[in-house]
């Protein structure tokens, strides 16, 4: 803000610092020039734009397969096997505790030891997903639980079997009260996309940094940064909305 | 028999372990003084933000509601990438655990800020208008009336954030700031096994498991009190 006052006096200094040698126009402020440079975000823009992608390609499987393997294994656990509880509360645990970052680099960079060789989409969407996955069997179980015991008595009553109980009068209602919960977790095991860049995966922000690096010039980071604004800010505001749904206390609470 | 020994022999070396260990002590320390000295930070802001909100000052809250949703949808680490490789283009180049502190805080400000002003809007309001027609100053009817019945609210939230906070400290990695998970990938440059990445886990897990289990039945709870 300073420089800027006095712009007649600075203005040799600051074209000498936003000069990068190539002849580019010289009379620009070190923000726009370094965050927002226009040549720079039209040359790698593409290359960004692909990060993105892959970003959306492995949010959308991490969230298929963290879900659905929570679903799956909090029906196991609705089943009341004893080996099968143990071993689901043993990787719920394991999974929940971990950072993510730990989980990624161990998938990655110890696994090879084992003779298993990941591809670093494979190792990010793997770990993100069995993360999302602890925590979406919790979830789940937990609202399971939730379930009064009087329905399935009731659903008893009326000759009713095991999974047609619970595909038909449990799971709904137990949905319901997990969504928002799971709706959170999702989205914020979901920036974690991020971390792939940490195995060298070609991501949003992996793109970005390589470009960055290149271009000697942070424009690309600006982009993706937006990028990563357009793709969660409505997940977010939506999961409030959701929040709000989940409990009436929310809604009817006063105001 | 032999592939077994061969799995420990890479993954669990008590050899390798001890060497490497003073490394990893020194990771430890910084690992814990990362999240010591972000934790009470995070959630000082968070809980500015959440009174400042709860003034209902319109457009105040437009904008606190715009900070929290934009720090809650940015990746931590894009934020972290950020303020360490973009800022110095501005003239400002950040120590990495400054750097560090300042990414977690502010994205953290978003979440804690969230989950106290949810919980403050939970209160029923006749609390603040009876407070109110007691004479209390409405900083007091904050802070002695509304927040002790908001924070037994959000217990849960606040408890998982905070357990998120210290797990999300490893990013630190990435900007090479010498904390538990780096220390092991250094580790393993002198190894050439995958021994420090078991320990890291081991260490973590061990520290945080008690807290994790005490947030899952934190949240059970809460989902038993919402049915």
């Amino acid at each position: 803000m300073a420089r800027r006052a006095s712009r007649a006096t600075t203005r040799r200094r600051i074209s000498w610092h936003a000069s990068d040698g190539r002849g580019r126009p010289r009379d620009v402020s070190p923000l726009l020039d370094n965050f927002f440079n226009r040549q720079i975000l039209a040359q790698y823009g593409p290359s960004v734009l692909a990060g993105f992608w892959l970003t959306v390609e492995v949010a959308l499987l991490t969230i298929l397969a963290g879900v659905g393997t929570g679903l799956a294994l909090a029906i196991v656990r609705a089943m009341r096997v004893r080996a099968a509880d143990i071993a689901i509360t043993i990787f719920v645990d394991v999974f929940r505790t971990l950072p993510q970052l730990v989980i990624i680099i161990f998938v990655y960079f110890g696994l090879p030891y084992a003779g298993l060789q990941l591809s670093p989409f494979a190792a990010t969407v793997l770990s993100l997903g069995a993360v999302l996955a602890a925590f979406a069997t919790e979830i789940f179980w937990s609202a399971i639980q939730a379930i009064p015991q009087g329905q399935w008595d009731a659903a008893r009553s009326l000759g009713l079997g095991f999974f047609q109980i619970l595909f038909k009068v449990i799971l709904p209602q137990a949905v319901r009260l997990a969504v928002p919960l799971l709706a959170n977790r999702a989205i914020s095991i979901t920036k974690g996309t991020a971390l792939g860049t940490a195995v060298s995966l070609p991501e949003l922000l992996g793109r970005a940094e390589s470009v960055m690096a290149i271009a000697a010039n942070p424009s690309p980071l600006t982009l993706a940064a937006a990028f990563y604004l357009v793709f969660f800010v409505p997940l977010v505001v939506a999961s409030r909305w959701l929040e709000g749904l989940g409990s009436p206390k929310f809604l009817h609470g006063q105001r | 028999m032999d592939s077994l020994q061969l799995f420990l022999a890479n993954f669990a070396d008590w050899d390798s372990f001890l060497m490497i260990w003073p490394l990893l002590w020194q990771g430890l320390q910084l690992t814990a003084l990362l999240a010591v000295v972000t934790l009470p930070i995070a959630i000082a802001v968070g809980l500015a933000i959440a009174v400042a909100y709860s003034f209902h000052n319109r457009p105040l809250n437009v904008a606190l509601l715009i900070w929290i949703d934009l720090f809650r949808s940015f990746p931590v680490l894009v934020l972290l990438i950020l303020i360490f490789y973009g800022l110095p283009f501005l003239g400002l180049k950040l120590p990495s655990f400054t750097a560090c502190v300042l990414a977690l805080t502010l994205n953290n400000s978003g979440y804690y800020g969230e989950i106290f002003r949810a919980g403050i809007e939970a209160v029923p309001h006749g609390q603040r208008e009876a407070a109110r027609a007691l004479g209390l100053h409405p900083l007091h009817i904050i802070f002695l009336v509304i927040l002790p019945q908001a924070l037994s609210r959000v217990l849960a939230p606040l408890a998982s954030n905070s357990l998120e906070l210290v797990k999300t400290t490893s990013i630190a990695a990435l900007v090479a700031l010498p904390e538990l998970l780096r220390s092991a990938r250094v580790a393993q440059e002198q190894t050439y096994n995958p021994t420090p990445l078991t320990a890291v886990a081991v260490i973590f897990f061990v520290l945080l498991w008690p807290f994790a289990r005490w947030v899952a039945r934190l949240e059970r709870d809460m989902l038993m009190r919402q049915r």
